[in-house]
């Protein structure tokens, strides 16, 4: 099958860096994966096309690349799952990262927001003389995130990661969760306090993309969430992540609806008047784009309320 | 940049084996730093899958069953002290890597659980499902960002350095995102570069596997031990030549021909599935060349251990199957056929890795070190046993890391200048500047594999050798007009495909020279115009030192036996 790879170039040496986008047409197996076909421009076409590459089979994490337009491992991703008639393949570095050399990223972002986790064990001292006991649950269970190979496709994808590079992303939570779960470690409090602070835990805005392209089926934002939960279970002090969620479940056990304007109210307090008026024109701009509803800023609880706190009774048994 | 500052001990390669030795010389006090080609968690121990091997004696198992059955596993090639040292450090060396956090698989009482592995008669391999390689690597890197120990990441070593007197004393290599060359000076180097699976056609090997750490070692004047002694694994797909555990057939699985035969029960009645791989990959090669295969493939099947068990022990293969060969394992017998895995050979050390002998009977280059896949001390004798590879890294890497540090302790710094790196400058310079379109490296290397793969695989005789010997040779002719079309200075991925390709026919040449010398049959080296094994001429090793512009020079070492004398090898 005849195929096109339409690869963003840059090259910094050149008297015209880039980026811009190449063409290479060539005769491909629609079994091979995207990498084959790259692997085939270099060893026939350009060598001077930049990439990392090395198992081949989806373990070491050196090709995470965007393909048409998302984050994957370019060793994984078949060329039949994007085209059956040959259509054109767009393959551009990763995301939130900059870029070496056409698809070649600077990865010392991504592992300095590893390191700010603390990525290691913390266990109890001295060291028992054998293994420290530990039930196959909860080994089992840290299979799934330890699966992470540190590629880097979460951190590409990252919707929150676009609009504010201070956050610590979803490899670095879903690292710190491995800790976090992990029986051994006695640091969860100090772990989850610092995970609480500005851009940590709380930044994550829930999109999905993360879950969605991790090639090892990791779940960052699960994690991310499992995070969430133990903090507030492990009651570390309140920071407005941890209150915006708290104040919106009460907002919708006591009102069936959710009151914004007392929701921000309530998650920055009183005391933090900045923060509040802060916010005035985005309420102006919710005001003129009609986003504000009629019935007014301050809400009475809807008519079936009762049918939303039975609700809340029932999950709550249930967890 | 700046001269870089000079170490005590400079590891080359952060895998198991280098990461381990980094961490050991770093916990005894000396001056560390790690040079590696790719980042540490992109290097390729992350591959193996299935487990590590360990004899705790308080599971009622005894450290001299697992030395014995690595001995038998090595065709008795193995050196015996060197194995005694393995199976005995095992243990302590398991409960280390869990105190660091591996997660290992548990009992129900939670402590740590194995599964079985082949050759081995107990069940002694541990393992975190079917990703235990990557489950170390992650957490040893863990550890070494913990201690801060310095890694120069992506970058080249083109060459070791010796002073005046002929001591290891550094390296020469560039930075891969600049370009730019540097000499490092160390009082001792630990090469823990891995394996040379890409000399081969298809292999399990990642692209990185080029045996850059044996060339540089015998380009310097360190011998190479065993270099015929390569490992075909029983199990691997067609086509690129992906793993698949050994761990499969520990679990349970069963290997068919296409009429559905166990024909393992043909050639290892006791162990079947679980003989040693040299004896697998030979019955499945027989069953392939006799008509009982299907497409060059032979059958693994995994359908009878159900599905969540699949998932659960072996989901990575489970969903490699899935990706890379279309295969539901619960469903279908997934076709495998052997494909290169393993070089038994390597760097020859003492048991302490050193790479030269404290006795004088092996001449070799003092200063320098080695661990791991890149080395031969012998363990693996003529072939390896599954998940002993894992524990080589981790038992002779901590070796190795703590003997430098105390042998550099008792030296004075290196005295080298800035002109060594001019030879390696000189050759990159001309090579970004030789014109016209002369042949890719790409392309050699296909040619090598391939000869590598036809001539000197399973099974191997005197005209195929002289065959392949001779290819090889027309190809380092022609490696000298190879040119490349990117004369960039940053990641430029071209000139290192070039000097990998040289460090590759370096070691192929060491690989069908000492397959052409050993006139018998033994582990995985299996001669069909010498078919026994003949302990009276060949239970010894063979050593082969660079000769430029010549055949390697070759010199012989007894094995060294302790407590097994040599027995008729069957499973």
């Amino acid at each position: 099958m005849l195929t096109t790879l339409r690869v963003r170039r840059y090259n910094p040496e050149d008297p015209q860096p880039g980026p811009f986008f190449e063409d290479y047409k060539l005769e491909l197996d629609p079994s091979d994966s995207v990498l084959d076909g790259l692997i085939k421009v270099r060893e026939t076409l350009d060598d001077s096309l930049a990439l990392r590459c090395s198992c081949r089979g989806a373990i070491c994490g050196s090709c995470g690349m965007r393909i048409n337009g998302h984050a994957a491992l370019a060793c994984k991703t078949k060329v039949m799952s994007l085209t059956q008639s040959g259509d054109t393949i767009e393959v551009e570095p990763m995301n939130n990262m900059p870029v070496i050399k056409d698809l070649v990223t600077d990865m010392a972002p991504f592992w300095e927001k590893i390191s700010q986790v603390q990525p290691w064990l913390k266990p109890s001292e001295p060291p028992p003389v054998g293994e420290y006991l530990a039930s196959p649950e909860s080994m089992n269970h840290l299979a799934g995130v330890m699966s992470c190979i540190m590629c880097g496709v979460c951190v590409s994808d990252c919707t929150v990661l676009e609009v504010d590079t201070s956050f610590v992303g979803p490899a670095a939570l879903a690292k710190a969760y491995r800790f976090v779960a992990d029986p051994r470690d006695t640091s969860t409090t100090l772990r989850l306090e610092t995970l609480n602070q500005p851009s940590g835990m709380w930044d994550c805005t829930r999109c999905m993309e993360c879950i969605q392209v991790c090639p090892k089926g990791v779940g960052p934002m699960d994690r991310i969430m499992a995070l969430r939960a133990k903090g507030l279970e492990e009651k570390v002090p309140s920071t407005c992540g941890s209150r915006h969620a708290e104040v919106f479940t009460d907002i919708i056990k006591h009102k069936g609806i959710l009151d914004e304007p007392m929701l921000a109210v309530r998650t920055f307090g009183l005391k933090h008047v900045g923060r509040l008026l802060e916010m005035i024109p985005m309420v102006m701009q919710s005001v003129f784009k009609g986003k504000v509803p009629l019935a007014g800023p301050l809400h009475r609880p809807i008519s079936s309320i009762q049918h939303i706190q039975r609700l809340f009774t029932r999950v709550r048994k249930k967890s | 940049m700046t001269s870089p500052p000079f170490y005590d001990v400079l590891v080359v390669g952060a895998g198991l084996a280098g990461m381990r030795a980094a961490l050991s010389a770093h916990q005894h006090g000396a001056s560390v730093a790690i040079l590696t080609k790719v980042h540490p968690v992109r290097s390729h121990s992350n591959a193996a899958q299935g487990g590590i091997n360990a004899a705790l004696t308080d599971r009622g198992d005894a450290w001299e069953d697992h030395a014995f059955e690595t001995v038998k596993g090595s065709d008795y090639l193995g050196d015996q002290d060197a194995v005694e040292v393995l199976a005995q450090e095992a243990g302590q060396d398991i409960i280390t890597l869990e105190h660091m956090g591996v997660i290992f698989n548990r009992n129900e009482e939670g402590r740590l659980g194995t599964r079985r592995f082949g050759g081995q008669k107990k069940a002694r391999t541990f393992f975190v499902s079917d990703f235990t390689g990557q489950a170390m690597l992650h957490v040893l890197y863990e550890q070494l960002m913990q201690a801060k120990v310095p890694v120069y990441e992506e970058w080249f070593v083109t060459s070791l350095v010796k002073d005046e007197k002929g001591h290891c004393a550094g390296l020469v290599a560039f930075e891969i995102r600049t370009g730019d060359f540097s000499l490092f000076r160390a009082k001792t180097v630990i090469m823990a570069s891995g394996g040379l699976g890409r000399v081969y056609e298809p292999s399990t090997n990642a692209l990185i596997c080029t045996g850059d750490g044996m060339a540089l070692a015998y380009r310097a004047g360190a011998p190479l031990m065993d270099m015929e002694m390569v490992q075909y694994h029983p199990t691997t797909l067609k086509g690129k030549g992906l793993l698949i555990t050994e761990a499969a057939r520990g679990e349970g699985a069963y290997l068919l021909n296409k009429d559905g035969d166990r024909f393992m029960k043909h050639y290892a009645p006791t162990m079947l599935e679980l003989a040693s791989r040299d004896v697998v990959s030979r019955a499945e090669q027989i069953e392939i060349n006799e008509g009982r295969g299907m497409n060059g493939c032979v059958f693994l099947d995994c359908r009878h251990l159900g599905r969540s068990m699949l998932q659960d022990r072996l989901g990575q293969i489970y969903a490699e199957a899935k990706t890379f060969a279309n295969i539901d394992l619960a469903v279908d017998p997934l076709p495998i056929r052997p494909g290169m895995h393993y070089q038994m050979g390597g760097i020859k050390t003492d048991t302490e890795g050193r790479c030269w002998d404290i006795h004088q009977q092996w001449k070799g280059l003092p200063g320098l070190f080695a661990a791991g896949e890149t080395a031969c001390v012998s363990l693996h004798g003529g072939n390896r046993l599954g998940a002993n590879s894992l524990l080589d890294t981790i038992v002779f890497g901590r070796r190795a890391g703590h003997c430098a540090a105390e042998y550099a302790r008792a030296i004075p710094p290196p005295a080298i200048s800035e002109h060594l790196m001019e030879t390696d400058q000189d050759l990159v310079r001309s090579l970004l500047a030789r014109g016209g379109q002369g042949e890719r490296a790409a392309a050699l290397r296909l040619e090598m594999g391939r000869t590598m793969n036809r001539y000197v695989s399973v099974f191997r005789e005197h005209d195929g050798l002289e065959t392949a010997r001779q290819r090889i040779q027309e190809l380092k002719a022609r490696w000298p007009a190879i040119t490349v079309q990117d004369k960039g200075q940053v990641f430029n991925t071209s000139i290192m495909a070039v000097l990998e390709l040289s460090f590759m026919l370096d070691c192929a040449e060491t690989i069908i020279e000492g397959a052409r010398i050993r006139k018998e049959s033994r582990g995985a080296h299996f001669r069909t115009d010498y078919l026994d094994r003949d302990d009276e001429e060949w239970l010894q090793h063979i050593l082969l030192y660079h000769q430029p512009e010549n055949n390697p020079h070759a010199d012989f070492l007894p094995v060294t036996i302790t407590q097994w004398q040599p027995q008729i090898r069957v499973y």
